[in-house]
């Protein structure tokens, strides 16, 4: 659904609009997730700063974000290099201005974005849990919204340099997950591990389990709805598809997630005894996250494939990167969103029907440009925002739980013992 | 030794631009891709052990 191709049908158009109304289902399971893998000390805070995370960046994006975004087809700068103009930056007015805002590709576009860009917001809420103060989480979501991912997306979406190379990503494995599990990454070690995580006497970390698994694996269900919009209309806004192409779209996005909660749920029954309900959750959306780039692309064999590994590397890669690494990523958004959203991206360049013999490079090329350009990015910003203002709670604050302490009041004040077990006295 | 990591970050992602940007064959593009990208994992690698904390100064 290109703007500068005819205008689609109504058949088409009331289909994504269908699907834009799911994607806020992703949304408030991400935030479901987020808080019941936290604790019960800090509940109220993670709901409250998903929903802060989704305010400032719809109103980032409002302010600058699209205009530096754009749509295929629309003004935009570039610079000639070799003899070759390379679009890098979207000309459009700040403030959403001169758009007719109808059912035009541009504005179902710019809907989509507004609700992809609150998506990639809540992901690296989920690395700060606990720690991470409610005025700095916001300014950094400003950031993201209004700078990070815009360019980053119009360089995929916008008729970018990426695009013109070549690189494909149907409904956001780069743009909104890659993106925001690699803000996760810099904020993660922005922010350092929650007090009493490691000790100073070596050992394995300490085990900081979720307050509610039940909130936890409803959310799957809730974000595995929101996903079938997402990558629906993301397939027919930016992968051109058809309206019967929904189909094969519905059923690539589901059997991914499905194996990818199979594949957690086997290995962590192998490994530990007993499948572990937060990583077959984390298994899960991690297949949901692959399953974004590719899900017009890839035949269902290939879908499940992506899935079964995407499951895999979730199960590993929280481990290596808690143990090895040290990062103290609550809900796992490194390894969900990140991992799973590259290896998405490269599971279309080396598996799926493309037809072209240079998609595998142009997909590496835009992995390369995520660890290249995007993470510095993110990690200087959060770092300069982390300078000017601490980003991470007092200690104290840490220890009272974020709720009394930046709120004054508990997520279930009748109920909670405020247990310090895993606080060093 | 973060500043590092971070620099050949953006280093490996300058290469592989540059072979998008000034080289037309495959090969030598490939070539030069998979270079940049070794050097951004060695970059991330940096990064990654320059947060992690010697054992006796952990929190």
């Amino acid at each position: 659904m290109n703007p500068s191709a005819p205008p689609p049908s109504e058949a088409a158009t009331v289909l994504v609009l269908a699907c834009l109304l799911l994607v806020p289902l992703a949304i408030a399971g991400l935030a479901l997730i987020n808080t019941g893998l936290g604790r019960s000390r800090s509940a109220s805070h993670a709901m409250l700063a998903a929903l802060c995370a989704v305010s400032v960046a719809a109103a980032a994006y409002f302010v600058c974000g699209f205009a530096i975004q754009g749509f295929p087809g629309g003004p935009a700068h570039t610079i000639t290099a070799a003899g070759k103009q390379w679009n890098w930056i979207a000309a459009q007015p700040l403030f959403l201005r001169g758009l007719a805002l109808d059912a035009s590709p541009a504005c179902l576009i710019l809907w989509l974005q507004l609700l992809s860009v609150a998506l990639a917001a809540l992901i690296p809420l989920g690395a700060g849990l606990d720690r991470w103060r409610l005025g700095a989480a916001s300014a950094s979501t400003a950031l993201l919204a209004g700078l990070v991912y815009p360019l980053f997306a119009h360089w995929v979406w916008g008729g970018g340099w990426l695009a013109q190379i070549g690189f494909v990503d149907a409904a956001g494995g780069a743009p909104v997950q890659a993106v925001g599990g690699l803000t996760a990454l810099a904020i993660a070690w922005i922010l350092g591990p929650r007090r009493g995580k490691y000790s100073s006497e070596g050992g394995l970390p300490a085990a900081i389990p979720g307050h509610n698994a039940v909130l936890v694996l409803f959310a799957c269900f809730l974000v595995w709805t929101g996903w079938l919009g997402l990558n629906g209309a993301g397939a027919m806004l930016f992968g051109g598809a058809p309206v019967g192409a929904l189909v094969r779209v519905g059923l690539n996005t589901t059997l991914s997630a499905a194996m990818a909660g199979l594949a957690a749920a086997a290995i962590t029954r192998a490994r530990f005894g007993r499948p572990d309900a937060s990583l077959c959750a984390n298994g899960w959306i991690g297949g949901l996250a692959a399953s974004s780039a590719g899900c017009l692309f890839f035949t269902p064999a290939v879908a499940a494939l992506a899935g079964l590994v995407a499951g895999a590397l979730v199960v590993f890669t929280v481990e290596w990167l808690d143990i090895y690494g040290e990062i103290d990523d609550p809900t796992g958004s490194v390894s969900v969103h990140a991992i799973g959203g590259i290896w998405g991206v490269l599971a279309l360049g080396f598996f799926a029907r493309s037809g072209s013999p240079v998609q595998p490079l142009a997909q590496i090329a835009g992995v390369a440009t995520l660890l290249g350009f995007v993470l510095p990015l993110a990690y200087s910003l959060n770092w300069l925002l982390d300078r000017l203002s601490p980003q991470r709670v007092a200690p104290e604050g840490e220890r009272q739980g974020l709720d009394l302490h930046e709120l004054g009041a508990g997520a279930y004040p009748e109920f909670v013992i405020h247990r310090e077990d895993f606080l060093q006295r | 030794m973060r500043v590092a990591g971070l620099l050949l970050l953006v280093a490996g992602w300058a290469i592989v631009l540059a072979a998008f940007v000034m080289l037309g064959a495959a090969a030598p593009r490939a070539a030069f891709v998979a270079a940049g990208v070794a050097i951004e994992i060695l970059g991330l690698g940096l990064v990654a052990r320059s947060h992690v904390s010697p054992r006796e100064s952990k929190r």
